[in-house]
């Protein structure tokens, strides 16, 4: 028995190699043009903010912070965190690691939110997804960081793609969650009143929803960051190079200033993110 | 054209509810269907006519089938069978069977609604709240704004338009869940067990801001409510429900007097007859008061004698031997003052005011129908005898 199984393996790896190939060969051009219009995206929008002096980049992103929540403290936590970051060196990667998040969570947002309102209305639609969503968060990264290396070639693309992937159900999931525990209540006054499924959507579900769609947001957020030195493997920049690089030559000093950079960012975006206090009283 | 008719209507619920209608039809009651299918009968034959201006009230246990009913008004639940007319733009529409375009503009303009749970949006002002139906309609916001101040002020809220609506108490949300109901101008309002989150007080003193604001607006009100007691007090008609069925339609007097199965004797033991029971059902009739010479006796011994006209209308009273004096009372008044003799009261007179006024009188209290004709007469003996009727 044990021989009959190891002598009839079946070809997994080598169904999922000549797909790969397949597209490879026959889609080339679809893959080329992603990886041309995602990098140009992304080194656009690094170069953007590259192209403003440090300083004033800073004091923009305290502004944003004091205008989200109208706090002196997380305005002054953010200058400070990206001031020690200039100081240890590693603005450039810093910024190039920000514009690779910002657009794998706009990426996730615009693709992920839409399709948790359409699970959550279409109760089979999310029974569908909910392997493939388990399968995405659970499955090691470096297994499909080899075919995006394959079909994107090396760069910050394939980063992104994956970060993608890896990300991309924290904001399905709390979607789907956030619109299915609209009260039925809430929903049949909508409908009582006439209101269309549209209508019923964006005038009940999506502000009911939101608290927990932004929480999707962030944790999205968090996610993509915790991918950048896995991105960082096949080419991409950003703070996870340097701490690659610490790695391979057994750097610990430079490895420990990389790390601090990455958990600076992490903590601004978290913060300067998370959905301020709600007013007393409300829900 | 009545506001809204049911006819025949049956509901069920679940998966596998087609075989239903036949065994409704075999008479099986809604264990043996659930048992049979596995589709729960929701309500079952109902054939109801509310009048254009009529409150009426769905009566009933929990579970009975009055939410259900009322929710097939605007489509919110499915009818099986049957069909619910809305007069909808002067013409009677069958909502069980029209488009859904047609649904949606009668949601929109004829029928409104209020929820048990006042199903505001807790994320948008109270203004904002109130606008809705205005907003889904697609009112530019000017219009809106007016029309949403006026109906918060015809609920006493104008000072809380800009405040959340989890900001205010429960009576404040539940007036705004109304002052959403009116924006629309809706001709039907269905109200959901509107008042049962509340505390007592205030529910009492919502029911009588309801009474209030209906006299005022006329609208047609279908309203369901678990509790006798509120029901007999808004309701002219009332529907009492069990097991998805109208076991007796009436009004209140009608249920309170004469109760169709000992379920409804049930529920009329406990309820308090004096704002229910009327003049007519308490008295005795002027056929049988005892009469001699054209005057109509008072008491036992014949002293105490009221003089009628040709039309059988009180003109004057005999009080030993001496001349006495009529007071007349005008409707519902219980702040009656004038000194007199004999008091003449409308035959509509409620029960709790009648004791009121028999206190003021050592006699009978003399009604009198619309023509001021003698209706009846309501001493102590009539009074005892109704309220020990119920009872006993």
């Amino acid at each position: 028995m044990y021989s009959w199984l190891t002598e009839h393996k079946i070809p997994l790896g080598s169904w999922i190699k000549s797909f790969v190939d397949f597209l490879n060969q026959h889609a080339q051009w679809l893959f080329d043009w992603i990886s041309l219009v995602l990098g140009t995206l992304i080194e656009g929008l690094t170069d953007l903010l590259l192209a403003v002096p440090p300083l004033l980049l800073i004091a923009i992103f305290a502004g944003i912070a004091y205008g989200l929540h109208r706090s002196f403290r997380l305005a002054a936590f953010t200058a400070i965190a990206f001031l020690l970051v200039i100081n240890l060196g590693y603005w450039q990667p810093t910024i190039e690691t920000l514009a690779l998040v910002i657009w794998a969570t706009l990426v996730c947002v615009v693709v992920g939110v839409p399709i948790g309102i359409a699970a959550a209305h279409r109760p089979w639609l999310y029974a569908g997804i909910r392997p493939a969503l388990d399968l995405m968060q659970t499955i090691p990264t470096f297994v499909y960081l080899i075919p995006t290396l394959v079909l994107f070639g090396l760069g910050t693309v394939p980063g992104l793609i994956s970060t993608v992937i890896f990300a991309i159900p924290a904001p399905i999931r709390l979607t789907h969650l956030g619109i299915t525990s609209v009260p039925a209540q809430l929903r049949e006054a909508g409908q009582a009143f006439g209101a269309t499924k549209r209508q019923l959507l964006y005038k009940v579900e999506l502000p009911h929803a939101m608290p927990t769609i932004m929480a999707g947001i962030t944790q999205c957020i968090m996610l993509s960051l915790s991918m950048v030195v896995i991105a960082a493997l096949v080419g991409a920049d950003g703070l996870g190079k340097p701490v690659v690089r610490a790695l391979n030559s057994v750097n610990i000093g430079m490895g420990f200033e990389a790390g601090a950079a990455i958990v600076l960012l992490a903590i601004v975006l978290d913060r300067v993110c998370k959905r301020p206090e709600r007013r007393k009283g409300a829900r | 054209m009545p506001a809204i008719q049911f006819n025949k209507v049956d509901i069920v619920f679940g998966d596998r509810r087609g075989k239903a209608p036949a065994l409704i039809d075999q008479g099986k009651t809604r264990d043996e269907i659930l048992a049979a299918t596995g589709a729960v009968l929701g309500a079952a034959g109902i054939d109801l006519t509310v009048e254009r201006g009529e409150i009426c009230v769905l009566m009933g246990l929990s579970g009975s089938g009055k939410s259900t009913v009322l929710r097939a008004v605007n489509g919110l639940n499915e009818v099986a069978r049957g069909s619910v007319l809305v007069s909808h733009d002067g013409a009677a529409v069958d909502v069980t069977h029209c488009d859904d375009a047609t649904l949606r503009e009668i949601r929109m303009r004829t029928v409104s609604m209020v929820f048990q749970q006042f199903g505001l949006l807790p994320w948008r002002s109270v203004r904002e709240n109130v606008g809705f139906g205005l907003e889904i309609r697609g009112m530019p916001a000017a219009e809106r704004r007016r029309i949403v101040d006026e109906k918060l002020a015809m609920v006493g809220l104008s000072q809380w338009a800009d405040k959340h609506a989890q900001e205010l108490s429960g009576g404040m949300q539940q007036r705004v869940g109304l002052a959403r109901a009116f924006a629309t101008d809706a001709e039907i309002l269905l109200m959901d067990e509107p008042f049962s989150a509340l505390d007592p007080l205030i529910r009492d003193k919502m029911q009588d801001e309801l009474l209030d604001l209906q006299r005022r607006i006329q609208k047609t009100i279908l309203f369901v409510s678990h509790d006798l007691d509120e029901a007999m007090k808004i309701g002219s008609k009332i529907a009492i429900m069990e097991a998805g069925c109208i076991v007796q339609c009436g009004t209140a007097e009608d249920i309170l007097l004469r109760p169709a199965t000992p379920y409804v004797a049930e529920f009329v033991k406990h309820t308090n007859p004096l704002n229910v029971l009327r003049g007519h059902s308490v008295m005795t009739p002027a056929c049988s008061v005892r009469r001699s010479d054209g005057t109509v006796l008072l008491d036992r011994d014949g002293l105490v004698r009221m003089r009628v006209d040709a039309g059988d209308r009180p003109v004057g009273v005999e009080v030993n031997g001496r001349e006495g004096s009529l007071g007349r009372v005008n409707g519902n008044a219980g702040a009656f003052d004038t000194p007199c003799d004999i008091i003449v009261a409308p035959v509509e007179l409620k029960l709790a005011t009648t004791i009121a006024l028999k206190r003021k009188t050592d006699h009978p209290i003399i009604f009198v129908d619309a023509d001021g004709k003698l209706a009846g007469l309501c001493g102590d003996d009539e009074i005892y005898g109704s309220l020990l009727r119920r009872s006993a």
